[in-house]
């Protein structure tokens, strides 16, 4: 659980934070998307204590942080950034050890974690684990940050833009490998991005940030459908919010359950902009749902158009 | 394949220096016949006050003395000079070193006699004294050149400052450093000869005597063996510079 509790940060005479409160469940997946220089990264760095709140209190599990060791409290807390910053002089395989190493674990078990994180990340080019960082693609080094951060199992990783700097289909199979982990393991996920597409695909709760504050807190479809005021529907695109929605909501939840349809069949826990490409694809208004291999209904255009489906 | 060949290549020519000064070493010794040819006019035309052999090693000893010595301040200026605490120090650090770099040898030596005595003392003070520029200056830039972002991930995950700094900076710079030793060390092999006009015993002692002498044998006899022994070191240094994971 993180909890920010009134926290302020002024840099110079610029308020970078605005006395925000928030607070993170166990396991949650909490993406912080707002426009650059909104405050989002500072927020997520005073976690950690690589920016220091000068007013209120940031908690991790109950706990005040500048209670803490400063090293003990970065040690139990994953740490992925943009630029990935793996260290040159370290084979990937090192890199991934850093903070197991930190904490002296013994080396049969790192080996073993770094093992299951090569796996785990599909970084499964032959012998990948004794290469060096400046002989990877930026999708497998950024692979290699998020298995760093995931290294001594904290029960908490902070993620700073860690896909900015990819191409698109790099950063949704990374996107997609990272929601698998934390849906298999519960990690409490703090990630920041600027790109609201991401923040939703990827959130349970999305907090929009605007000028150090934050403006809403609720899921994809909260924001989507109900924006508190003009500020926050503008910056989830206004009329294009609807296109947006169709990419958070899935299948299962619009079809008719038990209808007969022709076509290719979509998967229940397909997204509705899915369907929608399926059946511009197919040209067809109508298409079957399954689940695990079995018909279970049909999805309907006149649905995915009708407001409040 | 064309890695080993480049690596086999390199090995080569890191091994040469030191199989010519080791020639030259021992064949110099019986070469007065050879000199005697070239000068026939020369009473001696071989240097025999002391061996080749002993000069050569004083030699050595005083450059390795003075470039340990100079790492050893260039190396702990430079990394107080990058640390948060100490970067207000880093023009007035620089600016010494920069004026001990302009300050001619001899002068040193003509200031240093007086207060430190004849022979290898004002020798080394004046070595040490060049030495640290080099070393400094490449352990400054090594620093401010290691990554950003490695530095950033390393805070993020909990290294402390002096396990940042042994474990992540001083590695990812260790190839400037040691470019900066090995300039260092080239230069206090030159620069020692120059310590034998008081008193040292180093290489220098057949050139200036040669030049006192008028004995132009004397002269190339501790040319050949200075020049050869500045490859050897820079070999040697070079291959260890080669070897460094940051080189990768």
């Amino acid at each position: 659980m993180i909890e920010f509790e009134h926290v302020c940060k002024r840099f110079g005479d610029r308020m970078v934070i605005d006395d925000l409160s928030l607070r993170i469940d166990d396991g949650e997946l909490f993406v912080l998307v707002g426009p650059s220089g909104s405050g989002k990264s500072t927020l997520l760095r005073m976690v950690n204590r690589l920016v220091p709140v000068d007013a209120g209190s940031v908690r991790v599990g109950g706990e005040d942080v500048r209670s803490l060791d400063v090293e003990t409290l970065r040690r139990g807390i994953g740490y992925a950034i943009q630029s990935v910053g793996l260290f040159p002089h370290r084979t990937v395989a090192e890199n991934i050890a850093t903070v197991p190493r930190l904490l002296r674990w013994p080396e049969a078990r790192i080996r073993e974690r770094v093992d299951e994180l090569i796996d785990l990340l599909r970084l499964d080019d032959p012998g990948i684990g004794t290469r060096y960082p400046s002989t990877l693609s930026g999708g497998q080094q950024q692979r290699v940050g998020v298995a760093r951060a995931l290294a001594a199992r904290p029960r908490i990783v902070l993620m700073d833009e860690p896909f900015g700097a990819l191409d698109p289909l790099t950063r949704e199979s990374l996107q997609a490998s990272l929601k698998a982990i934390q849906r298999d393991t519960g990690t409490t996920i703090l990630f920041v991005t600027h790109d609201l597409d991401e923040a939703f695909g990827l959130a349970d709760r999305v907090g929009l940030m605007l000028g150090g504050r934050l403006v809403q807190v609720g899921t994809p479809l909260d924001l989507l459908r109900h924006p508190v005021d003009e500020r926050v529907s503008d910056f989830v695109g206004g009329t294009r919010a609807r296109l947006r929605e169709l990419a958070v909501r899935r299948v299962r939840d619009s079809m008719r359950a038990g209808e007969h349809a022709d076509g290719e069949p979509l998967d229940a826990d397909a997204t509705l902009q899915d369907a929608l490409g399926a059946m511009l694809a197919q040209g067809r208004e109508r298409l079957p749902v399954h689940e695990q291999g079995r018909a279970v209904g049909a999805i309907v255009l006149g649905d995915l158009v009708a407001r409040g489906a | 394949m064309h890695r080993l060949h480049a690596e086999g290549a390199s090995r080569w020519r890191s091994a040469l220096p030191p199989l010519v000064l080791a020639l030259l070493l021992v064949v110099l010794p019986h070469s007065a016949t050879w000199f005697h040819s070239a000068w026939p006019a020369l009473s001696h035309p071989l240097y025999a006050r002391t061996s080749f052999l002993a000069l050569t090693g004083a030699h050595l000893f005083l450059v390795v003395l003075a470039t340990t010595l100079s790492v050893a301040i260039g190396l702990g200026l430079g990394v107080l000079a990058t640390r948060p605490a100490g970067r207000s120090l880093l023009p007035t650090v620089r600016a010494v070193a920069v004026i001990g770099q302009t300050v001619p040898p001899v002068a040193v030596l003509a200031i240093a006699v007086p207060l430190l005595g004849f022979g290898a003392a004002p020798t080394l003070l004046a070595l040490v004294l060049y030495g640290v520029l080099p070393v400094l200056g490449q352990t400054v830039a090594g620093l401010e050149n290691v990554p950003p972002a490695a530095l950033h991930a390393a805070d993020g995950m909990g290294y402390g400052r002096w396990r940042r700094l042994v474990e992540v900076e001083l590695p990812l710079a260790a190839g400037p450093i040691m470019a900066g030793v090995r300039l260092s060390a080239i230069v206090g092999v030159g620069t020692a000869t120059i310590g034998s006009a008081v008193g040292a015993t180093t290489l220098g002692a057949p050139i200036v005597e040669g030049l006192v002498g008028n004995n132009p044998a004397y002269v190339l006899q501790g040319a050949l063996l200075v020049g050869a022994l500045a490859l050897t070191v820079d070999a040697v240094l070079g291959a260890v510079q080669r070897r460094l994971p940051t080189q990768r």
